[in-house]
Formats: structure tokens, C-alpha cells, sequence
């Protein structure tokens, strides 16, 4: 698949596709990244690797806009999905991460029961009523591979779940509300090898529905789980191509030197 | 290098044994042929003093066990002849207390406070009821206003906001609560009589609205702390689902607190249930069974205090004044007790190690 | 409710508004509260401020003259009730956070104790007061020291002191823990690591570190002291005395007292207003001097621990 976006996106089946255009973004003054460009295909995985500090995780967050929580930060250039901008003074940041869904590196479920941190998306999106509700949990359940598990347990605490557990909690949290987008924030750091499978083969069936974008600093799961790769280094975007493109022919040295293990 | 030191301090080492430790090594040898002045490692016992404080310290800290225990021995033990005593049961028993009595000169039995007049009348309800009134009251205002304020605090306020407001209502904590009263009597009850023009000046809206001032503080203080202490994780992973403010501080903040603003409550209820200074000031000291807001209240904690100075001492009014004081003891205990429960349920339902 | 378009609401939501709209108009009331109090105050008591007022006696049943036996009798029970509650709100707080262990049995004991000794009703401890130290002490005191004669059987500084000290130590054990649980745990390791027993690693190292907050625990006691009236009420305040207490079986006058007996007893209300007013004017000022002093020591504590951290 090549990295172009397709031009003409059809109206009832949106593809999902992300273009950045001229992306900067500051915290208080200081650039810590950009100008980047790139067009992340719709319904792919897109993984973004780079060395500690070199704004593979600010880049993330600008999409669906997380970085307006953190005071003093600014953005310039313009994310579009599909056709709709995502900046901009007409557009509001809510419907933005309806569409643009987030899982984070540690889970974060609610103190609440499994149902609930599930159908939270849905109730403050104004659906209510039990049975309804029930339809889409199990659904998102199902999609995060962990219905089996806790189907007879829907009432408990999220947080009896284990770690491995409660982060696909947090991801069918994400799905209930059918995002056209996945946002992943290293999902897996903090699993343990078991778990990290999980999640890896997880990712492989969700880009059959969403666009996934993962942030890992794992080089080795970059390679096993995404289609696209995009290297990123002191806040500037290296390279982007074909995942088995970056990591047997990059065309920048710099890549070369991360993929090699050069550096770290 | 440790190990072989010590080698050296346990026993005068034979020279044949020094061929274990490296001969190389100048500190070991020089130790060997050093005379043993090293520091005794068996423990030797603290001096003298130190052994005396910190048994004074022991003892001391029993002060607070000791004191609770002897003041609820000593008002129990000044109300027990109320249970036991004849001479007093020909006045009073904890029966004609509790249970509707027919008084000479009424028409129908009533409940009645009335200790001090030709047939004295121990009648508990109007007290208890005018203490649930005026408490009623001053929760009705300060818990809906504390939990909102505390929210603003915490969700919405800028940091010099917040460095203004929260000294601001500490110091409505230390305000004492005879200054709260005095205001009410002075002040708050004339204003309250030219807008609502109540029958009586003094009655348990006003001593309530007063009341709330003191449980204000108490509630914000606790909640703003248990709404600050909400993980950010919870609030981050909200917003990421695309909640707006309010659901994000309604749905979420406000749920993971909810242990902590029951112990607010708790604590709001219990200074309530016990507050004396204000009420006896701003209620008006009509000891009046009916369930009016608008009319004059005596609470318990009041009428212990307006009574007892002239009260014979170990006589009926005596002995069931600090009854009354047994029963106030308890209820706050209870409160605290129920308190507490609630709190530790409500914390192992949501998951969270306690 | 799927695909909302990016360009929906961007009008800012009623839900949001609303809500802040009314937590910040709570929050307004309540300041209004605190503001009206002190601006009614200061008004009426402004006026007969003087230093005279601070300095003499009240003459004229109430009417002229001023409150320094007040003023004095408030002093001494404060530096009584101090003496008393420090040591042993400091030991307990010591003993609770140094020495026990967390589950065991008399541990959890103490702080069931301290933690319901602190919602104990005020009038409950006079009343305690009164049966205890009153009755029982003192009574005890006269029958065994002078032949029956009533000393200290009686309302007396002494007993309204201890009173208060039961009253406010739970504030002190409160505020010594805070402290002592600000000391970090790696300078403690480093006084063990040096070979310090357990009591030398308290007095030389944690103590000394949690002084300031010893002294915000006592500062807040004092705040208490100076303004609770029920405990008060029968074990030693009394509105209007010749002479100033010099013994510890005198009776005081107490401005918290003087406040309640003025506003309530007073034969001619209007006429003693001024001096009421007044008597609460200096009662708000001391307790918003100790308040403010305990959080300024409060904040350079914390300052102190940021710095080190």
C-alpha cells in the first residue's frame, strides 16, 4: 500500500485516514516538535518509534488534541480526518476524541464496575437504558478480546482485574464508542510478556475496523505489529515508509543508526 | 574487606591463618597485630535517662485513651442514679423521660421539658427534636454549599483563587462559635425577622443558618482535599473518551470522592449534633415539641448548659442533666461509628485498597 | 450518536457553564458570609478600640472602662492548658507514629481514643470539667489538704486549664504527627546508619525537624482556648471579678465568656453593645493573628521539605 491518502473519500464508509500538514507544537515558547507532515492510511497500524524525549508521544496527542490539557502548550499547522479538520476555532475538541479514541500506557479503568467503565462513552454520549447499553459492552468486549473473561463478572470492580486485563478493559473502553481512530500510547510497557501478546495480536484484529496509531518504544513489537513506521528523532520526523521498508532498507542514515541499535 | 576484619577481631589470629587473607591487602595485616579496641558489637544498654522518658512517653500517650474513657465514666457514673436511685424515681425515671405522660392541669398527655416548676416534667423529646431541627437545618444549608464550593476549589479555581479562598474559610473555622452566636443573636436574627417576619425572633432557622457557618468549614475542608486527591489518570482517561467538563467532574471526580464527602458529612453531622454555644445564643430556649423550623428550639447540648448552673447538686435535675449528657455522647459516637462504616463499604465497593 | 461531525457544539456547553456558574456562586456565598461577619465587627467595635480599652477594667456594669481582666485571665488559661496538653500531645503523637506498631491492639486503641475524643461535644467536656476535676479532685484536694475548707472544690483556673487541655489535645497530637511524618524517612536511616539508638535519632534529628509543626499544633490549641466558652462554663470563667486571678483556684474572666455573658445577660443591651462589640473585635483579631501564624509557620514548613526533596 503506498503512503498517499486516497483522494476521494467515500461518504458512507470513512476510511480513516489522518493527514498532518505542517504540525508544530510548543510548550511555553519552546518548539518540542515539528513541522511535521505525514498521511497516516485509514484502517492500518501505524507505529511511531524514536528515542526517549524525541515527541513520538506529543505528536500522538496532538491528534485527537490531549495536549490542550497541559497548560502553556500551543500547536500550529493543521490534522485533518478525512476531510474534517480537527483544529480549528469551529471545531470542538469533545466530538474530536468521540471520533479519535485513546488508550494510555498505564490502564487507568474507573473505580467503577466493568460495565460502567465500558458504557461510560456511551452514557455521556446520552445513551441510556440497560439493554442498549448491554449490546455495545458486549460488543466492545468481544472486539477487545476479553468478554470470555469477565462476561460473568460484568458487575465487579474494574480494578480486580489484572494489569493485562485492565488495560483491554481500557481498550473496549475505547472501542464502545466505535472511534474511527485508535490512539496507542506504548499499551504494553507495562504488561508482562503474556499479556504483551495479547495486546499485539489485539492490535492485528482492530486495524481490520479502526486506524491504529501506536506509540512504542519496542522496536521489535514496531516490527511485528504495524504496516507503517514512522521514525521520529529530537522532535523532527525522520523518516516514514512501509514498515519492512524502514527496518531492512531506510533511506535516512539516522534511522539506520536507531534501527541498528547505534543508539538508543 | 569486612569479612576478613572481623575474622580478625574474633580471635588473636594465628599466623598461619593470616595466609588466608590476602597478604597483600596492608589494612587486614595491620589490624591483626593491632590491639583489639574496636567497638563491642553486643548491644549494651541506653543510659539511664533515655530508658525514663521513653517510658514517660508510653505512659503519656495513654492520655487520650484515659481521657475518653474517664469522661465517659464519670458522666455515666453522675446519670447512673437515674436508673437506680429511689429517691430519685420519685421525680423522675427514665420512663416518664421517654413515654408521653398526662400532667396535672393538662388537657391531654403530653411531652414536656419542664423541670423546674411544681410538678417537675423530664419530658426528652422536645429536646430531641429541637436538636434534629436545628441540625436538619444547618446541614440542609452547609452540605449542598460546602461540596459546591469545595468543587469550584478544586476543579475550576486558578491556583490564586485558591490561595485566597481556602485561608478564607479556615479562618471561618477558627471563627469560635460564641462569636457565631453573638452575631446571630445581634444581627442575623433581625434581619431574618424584617424579611420573613417569624413569630419568634429566636427560633431553629436562625440558630440553623448560624450553625451551618461553623459546619461550612469542616465539610469543604475534607472534600476539597478527597476532590483533589482523584488520580489525574481517571480525569485524563475522560476527557479521551470525549466527555465535557461537567460530565468529567459529575461522572467521575465526584463518584471517586464520594468516600471522602461521606466523611465530610459524617464529620459536619457529628459538630452539628454537638454544637452548645450557638444554639444556646440563637434558638430562642423554649423547649417546644413541634416540627415549625420557625419556632424557638432547645437542644440538648443547650439545656445542659442553661440548667446546670443552678441545679442541686446530686438531686433529679442533677442526675438527669447528665443523662442527657450520656445520651448526647452516644449519638455522636454513633454518628461517628455509622460514619466510619459507610465510608470503609463505600471505598471496598469501588475496588479501592482501603 | 455515532460520527458526530468535528465541526458540531463548538458553543460552549450549557452543562459546563452551568456548573461552574453555580460552584463559584457557593463559593462566593460562603466568602460573602465570612466578609459580612467582619465587616459588621469591625464597624461596631472599631469605635471603642482604644488602648484604654486594652488596659483597664470594665467599670460601670459593663457600660465603660475596658477588659483586661479579660484579657489577662484568657492569657493565663491558655499558658496553663498549654503546659498541660503539649507534653502529652507530643508523647502520644510520638508514641503513635515513632514507637507502636501500626496493628496492634493498643495502637488502633489510642487512636479510636483520639479520634472520638475529638468529636466529643464542648459541653460534654465542662460537664466533665465539673464531675471530675471539680467535684471529685478538688473535693478530694480540700478534704485531704485543708480539712474541708473549699480551695479547690470549686470552679478554679486550674481545673477550667486541664479542661481545655483534654479538649484540644487531639489538635496537638493532630499536628505533631503531620510533622513528625514530614521528616524524611533517609534522614532517619542516616542516624541509625550512624549507630543512633531509636530515642537519639528522635531528640537530635526527627524532633528538631518537627518543631514548626509542634508549634502550629499549639498555635491552633491556643486559637481554641481563647475562644470556646462551654467547657468554661462551670469549671472557672466568671463574668465580672474584682480582682485578677493569682492563685490556680481563682476564678478568670475569659473574653469568649465575656462575650456570651454580655450578649445574652445584659441588663441594658443597647448601652453595653459598644463594649460588646468591641470585646469581639479583640477576640477575632487574636484568633486571626494565631490562624495566620499557624499557616505562615505551616507553609515555610512546607517549603522547607519542598526544597529539600
Amino acid at each position: 500500500m503506498s503512503t498517499t491518502v486516497a483522494t476521494s473519500p467515500s461518504l458512507d464508509a470513512p476510511t480513516g485516514n489522518l493527514t498532518v500538514n505542517d504540525l508544530s507544537v510548543y510548550y511555553g515558547g519552546k518548539k518540542a516538535l515539528g513541522p511535521v507532515n505525514m498521511n497516516i492510511p485509514g484502517k492500518q497500524v501505524t507505529a511511531l518509534i524514536g528515542p526517549s524525549g524525541c515527541g513520538k508521544s506529543t505528536f500522538l496527542r496532538s491528534l485527537n488534541r490531549m495536549n490542550e490539557l497541559i497548560p502553556g502548550c500551543r500547536v500550529e499547522g493543521s490534522v485533518k480526518l478525512d476531510d474534517e479538520p480537527v483544529y480549528g476555532p469551529a471545531v470542538d475538541a469533545v466530538a474530536v476524541r468521540r471520533r479519535i479514541g485513546m488508550v494510555f500506557q498505564k490502564s487507568n479503568p474507573f473505580p467503577k464496575s466493568i460495565f460502567d467503565n465500558v458504557a461510560y462513552g456511551l452514557r455521556i454520549g446520552g445513551m441510556n437504558g440497560r439493554s442498549e447499553l448491554g449490546g455495545r459492552v458486549e460488543t466492545a468486549l468481544r472486539h477487545a478480546a476479553l468478554w470470555d473473561e469477565v462476561k460473568d463478572r460484568l458487575d465487579e470492580s474494574a480494578l480486580g482485574l489484572s494489569g493485562g486485563q485492565q488495560q483491554r478493559l481500557c481498550i473496549a473502553r475505547a472501542l464502545a464508542v466505535e472511534p474511527d481512530v485508535i490512539l496507542m500510547d506504548e499499551p504494553a510497557s507495562a504488561l508482562d510478556p503474556i499479556a504483551t501478546a495479547h495486546i499485539e495480536e489485539l492490535i492485528h484484529e482492530l486495524a481490520q475496523r479502526y486506524t491504529v496509531v501506536i506509540v512504542t518504544h519496542n522496536m521489535q513489537q514496531a516490527a511485528r505489529v504495524s504496516h507503517h513506521t514512522a521514525f521520529f528523532y529530537m522532535g523532527d520526523l525522520i523518516e516514514f515508509d512501509r514498515t519492512p521498508v524502514i527496518f531492512t532498507k531506510p533511506s535516512q542514515s539516522k534511522t539506520e543508526d536507531y534501527i541498528t541499535g547505534r543508539f538508543g | 574487606m569486612t569479612a576478613p576484619r572481623q575474622f580478625a577481631q574474633e580471635s588473636p589470629l594465628p599466623v598461619a591463618a593470616s595466609a588466608i587473607i590476602a597478604p597483600s591487602s596492608p589494612d587486614v595485616t595491620e589490624l591483626v597485630h593491632r590491639p583489639r579496641r574496636a567497638a563491642r558489637l553486643r548491644s549494651r544498654r541506653p543510659p539511664l535517662v533515655e530508658r525514663v522518658v521513653e517510658k514517660l512517653i508510653h505512659i503519656l500517650a495513654y492520655s487520650a485513651v484515659a481521657a475518653i474513657i474517664l469522661i465517659f465514666i464519670f458522666i455515666a457514673k453522675e446519670a447512673w442514679p437515674l436508673l437506680t436511685s429511689d429517691e430519685i424515681h420519685r421525680e423522675v425515671t427514665l420512663g416518664k423521660m421517654w413515654f408521653i405522660q398526662q400532667w396535672p392541669g393538662y388537657d391531654a398527655p403530653e411531652h414536656v421539658w419542664q423541670p423546674v416548676s411544681e410538678f417537675p416534667k423530664y419530658g426528652v423529646w422536645p429536646l430531641l427534636v429541637g436538636t434534629l431541627k436545628v441540625t436538619l437545618v444547618s446541614m440542609l444549608v452547609a452540605v449542598p454549599l460546602a461540596i459546591a464550593a469545595a468543587v469550584f476549589v478544586s476543579q475550576y479555581a486558578s491556583q490564586r483563587v485558591r490561595e485566597i479562598v481556602k485561608p478564607a474559610i479556615e479562618f471561618l473555622a477558627g471563627i469560635p462559635s460564641v462569636v457565631l452566636g453573638f452575631f446571630a443573636l445581634i444581627v442575623m436574627a433581625s434581619w431574618f425577622q424584617d424579611v420573613f417576619g417569624f413569630d419568634s425572633r429566636l427560633n431553629a432557622i436562625v440558630a440553623g443558618v448560624a450553625l451551618s457557618f461553623a459546619v461550612i468549614p469542616v465539610i469543604f475542608t475534607v472534600c476539597e482535599e478527597a476532590l483533589g486527591a482523584v488520580p489525574r489518570s481517571y480525569v485524563e482517561a475522560s476527557v479521551a473518551l470525549g466527555a465535557a467538563r461537567w460530565q468529567t467532574i459529575t461522572k467521575v471526580v465526584l463518584p471517586a470522592a464520594a468516600p471522602g464527602i461521606a466523611a465530610s458529612i459524617a464529620l459536619g453531622l457529628g459538630r452539628a449534633f454537638g454544637e452548645t454555644m450557638i444554639v444556646l445564643m440563637a434558638s430562642g430556649n423554649a423547649a417546644i415539641l413541634s416540627w415549625n423550623p420557625a419556632e424557638s428550639v432547645r437542644t440538648l447540648s443547650a439545656t445542659i448548659a442553661a440548667e446546670l448552673a443552678e441545679v442541686v447538686f446530686g438531686g433529679p435535675h442533677y442526675t438527669v442533666l447528665f443523662a442527657l449528657a450520656v445520651l448526647l455522647f452516644l449519638i455522636t459516637f454513633g454518628i461517628n461509628f455509622v460514619g466510619d462504616f459507610t465510608i470503609t463499604r463505600m471505598k471496598r465497593r469501588m475496588g479501592v485498597a482501603s | 450518536m455515532n460520527r458526530p461531525a468535528l465541526r458540531a457544539a463548538r458553543r460552549p456547553r450549557l452543562g459546563d457553564a452551568a456548573l461552574w456558574l453555580a460552584t463559584g456562586l457557593a463559593t462566593l456565598l460562603v466568602l460573602a458570609v465570612l466578609v459580612v461577619i467582619l465587616v459588621d465587627v469591625i464597624r461596631h467595635g472599631t469605635p471603642r478600640l482604644t488602648l484604654g480599652f486594652l488596659t483597664q477594667a470594665p467599670k460601670d456594669g459593663m457600660m465603660a472602662g475596658g477588659i483586661f481582666p479579660a484579657i489577662f485571665g484568657t492569657v493565663a488559661l491558655v499558658l496553663l492548658m498549654t503546659l498541660a496538653a503539649l507534653p502529652a500531645g507530643v508523647a502520644t503523637a510520638i508514641y503513635l507514629h515513632e514507637y507502636a506498631d501500626p496493628t496492634a491492639l493498643p495502637t488502633r486503641l489510642v487512636r479510636i481514643a483520639v479520634n472520638n475524643l475529638a468529636g466529643v461535644p464542648s459541653i460534654v467536656f465542662g460537664l466533665f470539667g465539673l464531675g471530675f476535676f471539680v467535684q471529685f479532685a478538688g473535693g478530694t484536694i480540700d478534704k485531704l489538704f485543708f480539712g474541708g475548707e473549699k480551695f479547690y472544690g470549686q470552679p478554679a483556673l486550674v481545673w477550667a486549664a486541664l479542661t481545655m487541655a483534654i479538649l484540644t489535645l487531639p489538635v496537638v497530637i493532630v499536628a505533631t504527627e503531620e510533622a513528625l511524618s514530614a521528616v524524611p524517612s533517609d534522614v532517619r536511616m542516616a542516624s541509625a546508619a550512624l549507630g543512633a539508638t531509636k530515642f537519639q535519632t528522635i531528640t537530635r534529628v526527627v524532633l528538631p525537624q518537627a518543631v514548626p509543626g509542634i508549634l502550629t499544633g499549639g498555635i491552633l490549641a491556643v486559637s481554641r482556648g481563647a475562644g470556646e466558652v462551654a467547657p468554661l462554663l462551670f469549671t472557672g470563667a466568671a463574668y465580672f471579678l474584682p480582682k485578677l486571678p493569682h492563685t490556680l483556684h481563682d476564678q478568670f474572666m475569659q473574653l469568649g465568656y465575656h462575650v456570651y455573658v454580655l450578649a445574652t445577660q445584659s441588663p441594658d443591651v443597647d448601652a453595653t453593645r459598644p463594649l460588646l462589640y468591641a470585646t469581639v473585635l479583640v477576640l477575632l483579631a487574636l484568633t486571626f493573628a494565631l490562624n495566620a501564624s499557624a499557616v505562615f509557620v505551616r507553609s515555610r514548613m512546607r517549603k522547607r521539605i519542598a526544597s529539600r526533596a
